[in-house]
C-alpha cells in the first residue's frame, strides 16, 4: 500500500474529509461543447462566506482541496481566496482553462504554494480545441500561459477529455504534454449536466476509439495489465466501497451546497444553512452512500468486471440508482477486456429495451 | 553544544489526521506522515524555542523518553526533515514568521 493509500484509508477509517473539491464560480470565458454546467451567476457565495467555509474544512481534517470551476480566475477574489486558503495549509490543486494567467499571475500561483495547476487542453491543433471551447485563441492563450506556469517551475498537467469533436487528437495532445515538459491524463468520460439533461451524451467516443487509446501504450501505460481479462472478485472486493466520494471526499458547489463528488450531484446540505461538519457526519444522503459495499449492488455484485471496474457511483444516481450500474463504465470495463459486463448481458437479454443513454444503445445491441 | 532553533517552511501543506501530521513539500510533491512523537516537535517549531527545550519541556513531559535519547532521535528528525526542506533549522532563533500551527 503507498502512502496515499494509506493515508486515504486512516482518513476513511477516522470519518475525515481528507479531500474537497469547492467550485468558485460556474461562470466561464469558454463555452465547451461537454461542458455539464449552465454558467449563469445565481448567487455565488461571497468571499466572507468561502473564507468561513474554509475555516470549517481545515477544522474538519481536509487536506487536499482543489479549486476549480467554471473558470476559478474569472473571480476578483480568486487571490485573496487561494492565499486564504494557502494560510490554512491545505494543498491546493487549480483546475483552470489558464487562458487568464499571465507572468504576473503564474508568479502569484508559485509564491502562495500552489501543489499543482491542471490545465484542460482538447487537441493539439487551434481548430480543434478553440473549435470545443468556442473561444477563438483559447489554444494559443492556454499554452503560452503553461510555459508561465512552467518557467515558475510550477507542475502542470494537461487535462484530456476525449470526446467526439477530438476522437483523432488524444496521441497529438499527448506528444504536445511531451514536449512542454508537462503532465498528461485522457479522461473519457462525458457526464450529463448536474441539471439532469443527458443530450451531452451523445459527445461521448465511439467504441472503436475508446479501444484504439485504450490499446495505446503512451496513453495507458502496460496495454497487457491495462486490458487484462478481470480477476475473479473476492471478499474484499465484496465488501469494497466504490469511490471516496462520500467517504473521504465532498464538493462544493459556488452555491453553498454539498455533494459527495463533483459527479454526483446528490444534494446532501447547504452551508449557507448548516456547518459543514454537521453536514459531513449527519447527512443521511452521504450516510446513505457510505452503506453502500460492492456486495449491495443488485447487478454489479454478480458482474465479472466488479474488481477491476471503475463503476462511479454518481453516473449510476444520474442514470437513476446510486445502486445501479454506470453504464459508461460498463462500456469501458468492455472495451478494455472483450468480457461483456453483468449489465450488458441483462440488457441484451431483456425482451423489451428502452435507450435510456444516447450513444450507448449499441453497446448493449452488439452484445447480443 | 550549540543551540538549534526550528521553524515550519511556509512552502507545505499539513494537517493533523489523528494523531498524526501529514505534510506535503511544495517544492517536490513529496508526501510525509510523522508519528505523534515527531509531530509534537513539528508543532513546537516556533523558530524561538530551542529544540533542546521542546524536547524537555514538550516531549518529555507527553512521552515516557530519557532526555538524552529523545535529543538524539529529535535531531535527526529534524535533520531529516530540513533535509526535505519542510523545516528551517538554524543556530540563531527564526524571525521569519512559521505558518500557523495546523489544525
Amino acid at each position: 500500500m503507498s502512502l496515499m493509500e494509506e493515508v486515504n484509508a486512516r482518513a476513511q477509517a477516522l470519518g475525515v474529509p481528507i479531500s474537497a473539491h469547492i467550485d468558485l464560480t460556474y461562470r466561464c470565458n469558454e463555452r465547451c461543447e461537454h461542458c455539464y454546467l449552465e454558467h449563469d451567476d445565481k448567487g455565488e457565495m461571497s468571499t466572507a462566506e468561502i473564507f468561513d467555509i474554509l475555516g470549517q474544512l481545515a477544522d474538519a481534517g481536509v487536506f487536499f482541496l482543489v479549486l476549480s470551476g467554471g473558470e476559478p480566475l474569472l473571480r476578483r477574489d480568486f487571490f485573496p481566496i487561494l492565499e486564504r486558503a494557502r494560510s490554512l495549509l491545505f494543498n491546493v490543486k487549480l483546475k483552470t482553462n489558464a487562458v487568464l494567467i499571465h507572468e504576473a499571475e503564474a508568479q502569484r500561483l508559485r509564491e502562495l504554494g500552489v501543489e499543482q495547476v491542471q490545465i484542460s487542453v482538447y487537441s493539439h491543433r487551434p481548430e480543434v480545441h478553440d473549435g470545443i471551447t468556442k473561444l477563438p485563441g483559447s489554444l494559443k492563450r492556454t499554452l503560452r500561459a503553461i510555459e508561465f506556469l512552467k518557467s515558475q517551475g510550477l507542475k502542470v498537467t494537461m487535462a484530456n477529455v476525449l470526446m467526439r469533436p477530438n476522437v483523432l487528437d488524444a496521441s497529438g495532445v499527448h506528444r504536445l504534454a511531451s514536449d512542454l515538459g508537462v503532465g498528461y491524463t485522457l479522461d473519457p468520460t462525458i457526464t450529463p449536466m448536474m441539471n439532469g439533461d443527458k443530450s451531452l451524451l451523445k459527445l461521448r467516443a465511439p467504441r472503436e476509439v475508446l479501444r484504439e487509446a485504450f490499446r495505446d501504450p503512451t496513453l495507458v501505460g502496460d496495454v497487457d495489465e491495462f486490458c487484462a481479462p478481470p480477476a475473479a472478485p473476492d471478499d474484499d472486493a465484496l465488501n469494497a466501497t466504490a469511490c471516496s466520494a462520500g467517504h473521504t471526499a465532498c464538493y462544493i458547489s459556488p452555491y453553498a451546497d454539498v455533494y459527495p463528488c463533483v459527479q454526483f450531484p446528490l444534494p446532501s446540505g447547504n452551508l449557507r444553512r448548516q456547518k459543514f461538519i454537521d453536514i459531513w457526519r449527519d447527512s443521511p444522503e452521504l450516510n446513505d452512500v457510505r452503506s453502500i459495499r460492492a456486495r449491495d449492488l443488485p447487478t454489479c455484485s454478480s458482474c465479472t468486471h466488479l474488481a477491476s471496474c471503475s463503476r462511479c457511483p454518481g453516473l449510476a444516481w444520474m442514470e437513476g440508482n446510486m445502486r445501479g450500474p454506470s453504464t459508461a463504465d460498463c462500456e469501458k470495463s468492455f472495451v478494455r477486456t472483450g468480457i461483456p459486463s453483468a449489465n450488458m448481458l441483462a440488457k441484451a437479454s431483456a425482451p423489451a429495451r428502452r435507450p435510456a443513454m444516447p450513444g450507448l444503445v449499441q453497446i448493449s445491441m452488439a452484445t447480443t | 553544544m550549540n543551540a538549534k532553533y526550528i521553524a515550519r517552511s511556509s512552502a507545505i501543506a499539513a494537517r493533523k489526521l489523528g494523531d498524526e501530521m501529514i505534510i506535503m513539500s511544495a517544492l517536490n510533491s513529496t508526501l510525509f506522515t510523522l508519528n505523534p512523537v515527531a509531530t509534537v516537535i513539528w508543532q513546537a517549531a516556533d523558530g524561538k524555542t530551542p529544540l533542546a527545550d521542546i524536547v524537555q519541556g514538550t516531549v518529555c513531559r507527553q512521552f515516557d523518553v530519557a532526555p538524552e535519547l529523545a535529543y538524539e532521535d529529535a535531531e535527526a528528525l529534524v535533520n531529516d526533515l530540513a533535509g526535505h526542506g519542510i523545516l528551517l533549522v538554524s543556530e540563531q532563533p527564526i524571525s521569519a514568521q512559521a505558518p500557523q500551527e495546523p489544525r
